[in-house]
Formats: C-alpha cells, sequence, structure tokens
C-alpha cells in the first residue's frame, strides 16, 4: 500500500477508519460500564493507541499468531474477535471469549489467531517466539506477533527473549507500543535508552520506529516486515510511539502527568487524523465521520445488550477446566 | 528384561517419542551436548539441532518458548538443569503455562513436558541441592512427578509426554546412576497411580524419590525385629493416588510420610493432612513426618550428611509410632 508518499486508497482508508472507530466506542462503552460495575475487575483501555492495533492485526490473515499484553482489547477487535463475545467476557460471562474465565487482561480467540494475553508485563514475549518455532519446524508460513509495551523493555524475559530470537533467527514480530509510560512514571523513570529501536540494536535485528497514531505509517511498515516473516525470516521489530489517552487502568487518578489540552489531543488523536486525510484526499465525504462513528457505537451497543443476555458460567467450571483431557 | 539406569530410561524413552511423534522436541541448556550427566546424550546424532536445541541460560525465555511451542502444535521436552533454577522460570511455568487452559475457557492446550532435577548429597551447596516440589504441587493446572527408579522415570516421561497438560518431572541426581533391570517393553506409568514397593503389616510409609530407598532400607533393617513397613511410593504427588494410601493405612493403622524437602510446608503436610481428614478412626497413633530441618542446606560435608533425611530418620519414625 501507499504511504505518505501519495493518497491512501479510498476503500481501505474507509476500512481502516471503521476498523479504528470500532475499538475506541468499544472502549469507551467500556470505560463507562466499568463505572457502572457492569465490566469487572483490572480494566486497562488502549484509547490512543488503535492505530497500532489496526496498522498491525488487519494486515494479518485469520490464521497468524497474536499474543498481546494487558492491553488487549484493540489487538482482539483488530485480530477479528466479535465484539459481543470481548464483551462478554469482560462482564465475566458465559458467552465471554474464554467463557468468562480470563478477564479483560487475559483475551485468548484461538479460531481468530489470538493465542494470549498476559497480566504479567513482558511474560507473554517468549510465547510468540515459540509459535514462530512451531511455524518453522511445522511448515506453513503463518507469521507470529507479540504486542508489547515500552515498560516490558526493562523486564529480562524481553532481553532473555531477544537474544534467543536473533539466535535462532525466528520469524517472529515484536511491536512495541512504546506510549511514554510504564504504569504511572514516564520513560526517564525507567532508563536511560529512549528509543526501544536503540534498546535492541547491538543484536542486529531489523528494526523501524514509527509514528504509531499514523494508522497507514504503521500498516506499510508492518506490511514490509510481515512480508519478511512469511518468508520465514527475523525477528523483526516495530516501535510504534503513540499516546494512552486514559490512565494506566480505568480509576486511575493519573497524579503523574497533566491531560493533554484538547487542541494537543486533536493534532494526536490517530482517528481525527485519518478523517482529516480522508477529506483531504477526498475519499472521505463531509458526512461520513459522523456516520461512521454513529455506525461503530452501534454495534457496539448491540454487542453490550447481546453481552447483557449471556448468563453467568456455572460454578462447576472452575473445577472443569484445570485440566485439559 | 534390560539393564539401565535411571538416566539411560530417560534417554531412552525421549528417543523413542522423538521416533513415534517428529512434534516432540527437546531443548534446554546444552542439550545436544548431553547435558551435565547425559540424560539427552546422543540424541542431537539421530534427530538433528532443529529438535534437540541448545538454549542460552535463559531459563524464562527457554519455559516461555517451549509454551509457545506448545500452544503451537509441537510437544515440548524442555530440561532445566537443577530444580533450583526453576525458580528463573516461575512466571513462564506458573503464570503462562499452568493456566493457560483454564484461562481461555478450554481453547489453549500446553502439552509440555519439564524435566529437572533435585536433592542433595554431592556437596552442591545451598543452590543446587533443594526440594522444591511442594511449591510445584500448589499450582493448580501443574502435574508434578516425581520417580524413584529407572522403570518409573521411563513410565512416567512417557506418560508426561503423551499428556495435554503442562507436567514436571522432579528427578533425583543421586539415583541417575542407580542399575536395575527394566522391562524390554516400556510402558507409559499412568500419572495419578501410586506404587506398593514392599507390603508390610504393622506401619506404612509414603516415601518420596529418593526417600523410597532409604525407606525401604529402613524396612529391610526393622524386619529383622519382626516390624512388617509398608512402603508406598506415590509415583505422581498431582494427581496423587490418594485412594492406595488410605487403603493401606486402614490395614496399618500407622502412617510415616517421608521426603528430603525441608518438613515445613512440605508435601509430607498435605498427605497427612488428607489421611487424616480421610482415615481418621483407622489411625493408632499420630502421623509421623520425616522431612530435612528448616535450614538451607549447608556445604561441608558431615553437615550436610547430619542434615539429609536417611534410613536411621525413617526407622526412627517408625519406632516412635510403635512405641518401640
Amino acid at each position: 500500500m501507499n504511504d505518505r508518499g501519495g493518497p491512501l486508497d479510498g476503500g481501505l482508508g474507509l476500512e481502516l477508519l471503521r476498523a479504528l472507530w470500532r475499538i475506541r466506542a468499544f472502549e469507551e462503552r467500556v470505560g463507562q460500564l466499568t463505572l457502572a460495575n457492569e465490566v469487572h475487575g483490572l480494566v486497562h483501555l488502549s484509547i490512543g493507541q488503535e492505530a497500532v492495533a489496526v496498522g498491525v492485526c488487519g494486515g494479518l490473515r485469520p490464521d497468524d499468531v497474536v499474543y498481546s499484553s494487558h492491553r488487549a482489547h484493540g489487538h482482539a477487535i483488530a485480530k477479528g474477535a466479535p465484539l459481543e463475545r470481548v464483551m462478554a467476557e469482560l462482564m465475566g460471562r458465559d458467552g465471554g471469549l474464554c467463557r468468562g474465565l480470563g478477564g479483560s487482561m487475559h483475551l485468548v480467540d484461538v479460531e481468530h489467531g489470538l493465542l494470549g494475553a498476559t497480566g504479567v508485563v513482558g511474560g507473554n514475549v517468549p510465547l510468540a517466539l515459540g509459535s514462530a518455532l512451531a511455524g518453522l519446524l511445522l511448515g506453513g508460513d503463518r507469521v507470529a506477533v507479540v504486542f508489547f509495551g515500552d515498560g516490558a523493555v526493562q523486564t529480562g524475559i524481553f532481553f532473555e527473549s531477544v537474544n534467543l530470537a536473533t539466535l535462532w533467527r525466528l520469524p517472529v514480530i515484536l511491536v512495541c507500543e512504546n506510549n511514554g509510560f510504564a504504569e504511572f512514571t514516564p520513560r526517564s523513570a525507567h532508563t536511560v535508552v529512549e528509543r526501544v529501536s536503540d534498546v535492541v540494536a547491538p543484536f542486529g535485528l531489523e528494526r523501524e520506529t514509527v509514528d504509531g497514531n499514523d494508522v497507514a505509517a504503521v500498516r506499510s511498515a508492518f506490511e514490509r516486515f510481515r512480508e519478511t516473516a512469511r518468508a520465514g525470516e527475523g525477528p523483526l521489530l516495530l516501535e510504534c510511539l503513540t499516546h494512552r489517552l486514559r490512565g494506566h487502568y480505568e480509576g486511575d487518578p493519573e497524579r503523574y502527568r497533566e491531560a493533554l489540552a484538547a487542541e494537543e489531543w486533536q493534532a494526536l488523536d490517530p482517528i481525527l487524523r485519518l478523517q482529516r486525510r480522508g477529506l483531504d484526499e477526498g475519499w472521505l465525504g463531509e458526512a461520513s465521520p459522523v456516520e461512521l462513528e454513529q455506525e461503530a457505537r452501534d454495534q457496539v451497543e448491540q454487542a453490550v445488550q447481546a453481552a447483557r443476555e449471556s448468563p453467568f458460567p456455572s460454578a462447576d467450571l472452575t473445577t472443569e477446566l484445570v485440566y485439559a483431557s | 528384561m534390560t539393564q539401565t539406569t535411571y538416566l539411560g530410561a530417560i534417554t531412552g524413552t525421549l528417543a523413542d517419542a522423538m521416533r513415534a511423534d517428529p512434534r516432540v522436541l527437546v531443548l534446554g541448556e546444552d542439550v545436544a551436548e548431553g547435558g551435565p550427566w547425559g540424560a539427552t546424550a546422543g540424541l542431537v546424532e539421530e534427530f538433528g539441532p532443529e529438535r534437540v536445541r541448545n538454549t542460552p541460560i535463559s531459563e524464562a525465555a527457554i519455559c516461555g518458548v517451549a509454551i509457545g511451542a506448545a500452544q503451537s502444535g509441537l510437544v515440548p521436552v524442555v530440561e532445566i538443569m537443577f530444580i533450583d533454577f526453576l525458580t528463573l522460570a516461575l512466571d513462564q511455568l506458573v503464570n503462562q503455562a499452568a493456566k493457560a487452559h483454564f484461562m481461555s475457557g478450554g481453547q489453549l492446550r500446553v502439552p509440555l513436558v519439564l524435566r529437572t532435577q533435585g536433592g542433595a548429597g554431592q556437596r552442591g551447596g545451598a543452590q543446587h541441592s533443594q526440594s522444591l516440589e511442594a511449591w510445584l504441587t500448589h499450582v493448580p493446572g501443574l502435574k508434578v512427578a516425581m520417580p524413584s527408579t529407572a522403570a518409573d522415570a521411563a513410565g512416567l516421561l512417557a506418560a508426561a509426554i503423551a499428556d495435554p497438560n503442562p507436567v514436571v518431572l522432579v528427578e533425583n541426581k543421586t539415583l541417575y546412576f542407580r542399575r536395575e533391570e527394566i522391562p524390554d517393553d516400556r510402558e507409559p506409568v499412568a500419572l495419578g497411580r501410586a506404587r506398593v514397593v514392599r507390603p508390610g503389616r504393622d506401619a506404612t510409609v509414603v516415601a518420596l524419590s529418593r526417600l523410597v530407598h532409604e525407606s525401604l532400607a529402613a524396612a529391610e533393617e526393622l524386619a529383622a525385629e519382626g516390624i512388617e513397613v509398608e512402603v508406598i511410593d506415590p509415583r505422581t504427588l498431582v494427581p496423587l493416588d490418594l485412594e492406595t494410601i488410605v487403603e493401606s493405612v486402614a490395614r496399618t493403622h500407622r502412617l510415616v510420610v517421608a521426603h528430603e524437602a525441608v518438613r515445613l510446608g512440605g508435601f509430607g503436610a498435605e498427605l497427612a493432612a488428607e489421611v487424616q481428614a480421610a482415615a481418621f478412626d483407622e489411625l493408632d497413633a499420630p502421623i509421623e513426618r520425616v522431612g530435612a530441618p528448616f535450614a538451607p542446606i549447608p556445604f561441608s560435608p558431615p553437615l550436610e550428611d547430619a542434615y539429609l533425611p536417611d534410613r536411621h530418620d525413617v526407622v526412627a519414625a517408625v519406632r516412635a509410632l510403635l512405641g518401640r
């Protein structure tokens, strides 16, 4: 596809915009439902970071493998997980992706290639390596992707994984969502290395840092990496610079940072940016932004209703699923 | 029948499994070199470096890669050289492997085998000698086996490889070179089946790993005095064959639980609690526990020897039960 070099294909532009809105509308509703105590537990929203999920997952096949982090809703939705099943999971219902046993931080949808999400920062990275290894040994051209935040880069397991992935030349794509904050403190309080792509530089893997709020830029960089991995080569690291609009978790008072001024956010917002581009390039009509937003909100509302109708799982499930048989 | 060592039984079983199923692979530190004891010796020659993979000293990544590989269709057998080093991989084992099937609502499977070894007696000091199996039994989703013989090492490993869940095999380094006869047709040993190693009527000793052999020696000594001890090896701690143990206690009315791990919080405490709950009326005396003192394992040879539970401790425990 074309990047900043030329206008975006209109069909693709609309597809990307729809995908961004689905996540945004879903997560804004999740925020409300958290306050209403309909969605439970520790909830980490990716509002502001949707372009990474859409730019990456939109370029994958259903059988390509994704491992996500604690901030997993966007990745799951972009990978194809049905909205109502994600919502039902967050509500702890039997109709949830994981029958209500996982929750927000542990979304899995094997049918759509989402093989895991973890609440332990960095713990998902080696799993994607293992999936890539299985791809190499079992054949086929499935690609494995792992999402993690910049906070994960300071874990030992990240270092161990980058070392092993480069040593074994595993076709895995490491996607870092660098939002500048690890939980409640800025990156500068965690490390002296500003760019994640610099952290891994000695290993010599192919890497690129992109504007993670520009969905077209993410997609174009990722497509190039994906083709390399598809050919059985790797690893590769895509660092997406982005911004987490909400707190670390829902309810985070965010005493550690100033809220962005409205005009600052409007300049960063991946949805507004793509809309402006669409209007400039003529593939988006004046009325379309409102319609696209409404379409997404309607889909989310249907998902909320469907999730509410799903019962809570039977208490027996707790002991039934401890072991596979 | 074939003469083999405990180690040889492991190597042979790994080779059999790799011949039978191309999805089985072995990974760990120095495994292509055979490892420090030779458990994987010769495998790389037959199966190649793709399936017998040396790794860096990165226990967490080794486990994590194996978990991901297991979730995507392979059957990895990981070697963690010493159980003491499993501490480095506990997030992967406890958070990522053990819960994956459950947390995914049954979607994921992790057919992973993790081989490791523990035990003192070789002057390894406090970081190369521990018995940490009780930690693992506290994690729902893991299965934990502790073979005490070559036949069980082979049989439990074969069963672990066939199992769709993560299974940890805790071997014992002091047993590696024990020779024994095992049947030519190696059969898997079902996980969750105890073995009555020696029948007896006066007291039951449930012993783990090396303590099985110590308990047999104790039983031999006591038999000379006319005390007949029944020795039971549970072989797997999770799932536990409580039925066989309770059936024995219902006949002998006396129980000793014996392991090398420190007594406090050891698996023997769980065994004692389960047996008293299931068969309180059958017990004629309080359950005796044999285990190490609550201290790290000392290096100095006479101190290590004094620290380790052995046949004399088992004999003393049985005598205490019988008031003799």
